[in-house]
């Protein structure tokens, strides 16, 4: 049975009460926040809930806000069997983000959070093969990060060349 | 030991005190097999692989990060290059989100222009996804049957917008140009050839006794470990979910247009296995065909694009759009905060969750058979790196 | 071969207070010399070139069209550039082996041409162990194939190496089996013999023979690919897989030296098969006055059914795709071992009930083979024009141009 995104949040909220922060936002794109601590079990409970059953995490991705001190897992659930989204958003402290990992509900959460943590820096906690997915195993930094500055040079070869354009 | 920058465990089996060590193999970045840039590191005894670890990031360009460089429109070449096997469907995808974040509205013939491109273009990709494969089994002939077929087609994107593969061809709020002249009659007459094509190379290959045997009940992925692990797209509906975005979760003009959704059946061995995902991807040819011939009837006329500033500036908010890409669903995240250049932009790519469960998948079978998995599951590196 | 040199110091040709077997040894050497480099080596490069043209023909492209008329020289220009490319050798690799590999499989394959009756007087030497001896040279591949892939000091060279010899070694039984109908049939393993026992027309090849030789027939070609390292059995250098297997690390003429004995092999291979299954060089007139051109039609018909068969060995690579590993074990010790002695205990049978072999049968078999080749072509006919393809030439002809139109 689909229901909508209100009715999926009043689950939420009726099983970990404040945790689950209001609902924003309207249709598909509607939110709720969670606690970086807390998100493996709520990711959980929406797997194994039978009305919820939410057995597929479409997608896992990392925003960074610095404005805010932050940097924002966003988890995009979805459910086959139902056929109804909900929008999990999780915000880690920008010195030192560290999020519960759900690699141990949907396994697709494995490569996704370790992009995560490759691009943004992001620690899950729990996961079993934290290590960078895309860049060199010895890159510094993590690239998709506002103030990432991209060093001069790796393993000996520059980073820049000259600017080809007339201006 | 440097082969991975990280440890691989090697096994070392005692039996009546022979010390046995596995073979660990660099299926390296340079192999002609490997659908792009791609590395596994096999561990192997012998023939018989005990671990395939897929190692990505050689193509990785930061597409992402150029997003919130170059602004909206600028953006949208560089779409083009996340999955350049089938480039419609990632105009499409940037497209939407804008126009969603937005609140724009596209004119009907522009969409029907945007569902021909993208039909066309999966026909476009399902040709390489199948002749690569038939090459990876071994037999060439094939794949050079479909690179002649897709010659026709790079022949008509020519004709359409100006490109044979990187098509760029999608604007946001509408397409870039109108179908050109005469065009459409090309198109039905490449169609009309075209299905009886797709018959002679399922006699050449599709139902050739070898290529079914290499295939057959290889690498089986049931339906929740698909789902556990995010596969989508012809991958899925191998392993005999039928779920197609086109048909449960429509967008563009699709709930007015009539077409089946094919699904693994196990015809040769278990649902879920390496042939299941090829013959859908042979069957949604004949399907693409259908879609095709019912836009160029139903079409009505007017304007293909909606007026959209040239500094395009939408509300800030995020949203996430879905489409069918060839590869399946590719979601894209956007963050915009209301000035002319994006936040984020994240691409979830159909590749990216099939190369994670390569993994999984490659316990227990032989170092041939890791070449039909990858060729089944239609890997594309520019879509797993972006 | 013996008469004529006796003929030539019979005639003052040849001096004779040399000791015969120098002339003997010498006429060999020479007849062995020409062989190789005017027919063997050529042979191996025009096989190339027939192999991508009719490769392009099946894939709708045209092929080698630039250098020499119709892309005829196209050979010569591939074997120049190789001898003329870097010889790399690994530093890891074991240098003595990685360079005596390449020469071990060409002598392992053209030792075979010194039984290959070309015409009736031309074979170099009529060795009355003549097929026997064939299988047994054949074997020294395997020892070539196996030190190219250890000696490579590359994983991916020993998996083509391994795979190589396991395919070749097993296949030689079904091949050896096989061919034991046949001598039976004969009463001898010379090759020569075995050619003369057949006759001119179609029901007296040994093919038709009977039922268990028909079957020995097919059960012998496709062994003889899986020897040749031909596709469906192409394991070993599975370029899809290993690149190229165990030939991997070679590059200039020793990588000319492999691929040519794959492509010499096919002409072997058609070789044998025509000797044993189809009558060889027979022709229907005798000519017995006038030798040179008894030999010179004896050699056309030779020289065409083995060629048939290269045809279609290129034919099967380029339709068919690459069985697996276990598979192609299963194939040889499951399918092929049984069938060939079923064959064998057959024939044996058919020559104790039927000694002088059953008319009715081979007229019947051919009849039949003759029908199945008719339809075939009918259906060939059929599909052609059915295909829907505009502007191409609808043709027969394997070697002919595509001309491809919008």
């Amino acid at each position: 049975m689909p229901l909508d995104t209100a009715a999926i949040h009043a689950r939420l909220r009726e099983r970990f009460g404040e945790t689950i922060g209001d609902l924003n936002g309207v249709g598909r794109d509607a939110w709720a926040l969670v606690p970086p601590g807390d998100i493996a079990e709520v990711a959980r409970f929406a797997h194994d809930d039978g009305e919820l059953g939410f057995d597929c995490l479409s997608n896992l991705s990392g925003v960074d806000y610095p404005k805010d001190e932050a940097i924002q897992v966003v988890y995009h659930l979805f459910s086959y069997r139902d056929r109804h989204w909900f929008v999990l958003k999780v915000n880690a402290k920008r010195d030192d983000p560290v999020v519960a990992t759900v690699s141990g509900v949907w396994p697709h959460a494995d490569w996704q959070e370790r992009e995560v943590f490759d691009l943004l820096g992001v620690r899950f906690d729990g996961h079993p093969d934290l290590r960078r997915i895309l860049m060199p195993e010895d890159w510094p930094g993590h690239p998709l990060r506002k103030d990432f500055v991209e060093p001069e040079e790796f393993h000996g070869i520059s980073t820049s060349r000259e600017s080809l354009l007339r201006t | 030991m440097g082969l991975a920058g990280f440890e691989v465990e090697v096994q070392r089996e005692t039996e009546s005190g022979l010390v046995t060590e596995d073979m660990t193999l660099s299926m390296g970045p340079q192999h002609p097999s490997t659908h792009g840039v791609l590395r596994f590191i096999v561990r192997a005894d012998g023939e018989v692989m005990k671990e395939a670890i897929p190692d990505i990031g050689y193509l990785h360009r930061s597409i992402e990060k150029i997003a919130e460089k170059v602004g909206w429109h600028g953006f949208l070449p560089y779409t083009d290059r996340v999955d350049y096997v089938a480039a419609m469907f990632c105009n499409h995808g940037w497209t939407m989100a804008a126009e969603r974040l937005a609140g724009i509205e596209v004119p009907r013939r522009g969409e029907y222009c945007r569902v021909i491109a993208d039909e066309l273009c999966r026909i476009h990709s399902h040709l390489l996804a199948a002749g690569s494969m038939a090459m990876d089994i071994g037999a060439f002939t094939p794949f050079t049957h479909a690179i002649r077929e897709r010659e026709y087609l790079n022949d008509l994107f020519e004709e359409l917008c100006g490109s044979r593969l990187t098509f760029h061809y999608m604007r946001i709020g509408g397409v870039g140009w109108d179908l050109p002249p005469g065009w459409a009659e090309k198109v039905l007459t490449f169609l009309a050839r075209f299905e009886t094509v797709v018959d002679e190379y399922n006699r050449l290959i599709s139902y050739n006794k070898i290529f079914t045997e290499r295939l057959a009940d290889v690498a089986v992925v049931s339906a929740e470990q698909a789902i556990g692990y995010n596969l989508v797209g012809p991958n899925l509906r191998g392993s005999g979910v039928a779920y197609d975005v086109r048909r449960d979760d429509p967008y563009s003009v699709y709930p007015e247009l009539d077409f089946d959704v094919p699904v693994g059946r196990g015809e040769m061995g278990t649902v879920g296995d390496c042939f299941d995902r090829y013959i859908v991807r042979i069957e949604e040819l004949k399907q693409s065909c259908r879609i095709i011939r019912q836009c160029l009837r139903q079409m009505p006329d007017g304007p293909v694009i909606a007026k959209v500033p040239r500094n395009f500036k939408p509300p800030a908010g995020d949203c996430y759009v879905r489409l069918e890409s060839a590869r399946g669903d590719m979601g894209w995240y956007v963050v915009s905060d209301g000035t002319a250049f994006p936040y984020r932009c994240k691409i979830r790519t159909g590749s990216f969750a099939a190369i994670s469960i390569v993994q999984a998948v490659s316990r227990d079978i032989m170092i041939a058979d890791l070449i039909a998995v990858i060729a089944s599951l239609d890997l594309v590196a520019p879509e797993i790196d972006r | 071969m013996q008469e004529l040199v006796d003929g030539l110091i019979a005639s003052g040709v040849a001096p004779a207070d040399v000791p015969a077997w120098v002339h003997y040894l010498t006429a060999m050497l020479t007849f062995g010399g020409l062989v190789v480099f005017g027919f063997v080596l050529p042979i191996a490069g025009i096989t190339t070139w027939v192999e991508r043209r009719v490769m392009a023909r099946m894939q709708s492209r045209i092929g080698p069209n630039r250098t020499g008329p119709a892309g005829f020289l196209q050979w010569l220009a591939d074997g120049i550039k190789n001898l003329l490319k870097e010889d790399i050798v690994p530093l890891a690799a074991d240098a003595m082996l990685f360079k005596a590999a390449p020469y071990v499989v060409i002598v392992g394959f053209v030792l075979t041409f010194v039984v290959v009756p070309f015409s009736g007087d031309l074979i170099i030497a009529d060795l009355n162990v003549g097929i026997l001896y064939v299988t047994a040279v054949t074997a020294l591949v395997v020892v070539g194939i196996l030190m190219a892939g250890w000696a490579s000091n590359n994983k991916w060279s020993l998996l083509g190496g391994i795979r190589s010899a396991a395919q070749i070694v097993s296949y030689e039984i079904p091949a050896g089996l096989s061919i034991f109908p046949v001598v039976m049939l004969t009463g001898s393993l010379g090759m020569q013999d075995i050619i003369r026992a057949q006759g001119a027309a179609p029901w007296t090849w040994y093919i038709f023979d009977n039922p268990f030789t028909l079957m020995a027939f097919f059960a012998f070609f496709v062994a003889a690919l899986a020897e040749g390292n031909r596709t469906p059995f192409d394991l070993p250098e599975a370029e899809s897989e290993l690149v190229a297997g165990f030939a991997t690390e070679y590059s200039g003429m020793r990588n000319l030296l492999f691929f040519m004995a794959e492509w010499g092999n096919l002409y072997v291979i058609g070789a044998i098969v025509s000797t044993l299954f189809l009558g060889g060089w027979q022709i229907p007139f005798a000519l017995e006055g006038s030798p040179v051109l008894r030999n010179a039609l004896q050699f056309g018909t030779f020289f065409t059914k083995a060629y048939f068969f290269v045809f279609l060995a290129i034919w099967l690579r380029w339709t068919l795709p690459r069985i697996r590993v276990d598979q192609m074990m299963v194939m040889c010790w499951k399918y092929l071992v049984p069938i060939a002695f079923v064959n064998l205990i057959g024939t044996a049978a058919w020559m104790v009930l039927f000694p002088a072999g059953v008319p009715l049968v081979r007229w019947t078999l051919t009849a039949v083979a003759a029908v199945l080749l008719v339809a075939f072509f009918w259906r060939v006919r059929f599909h052609l024009k059915h295909a829907g393809l505009t502007g191409q030439q609808l043709s027969f002809n394997p070697l002919s141009t595509t001309r491809v139109t919008w």
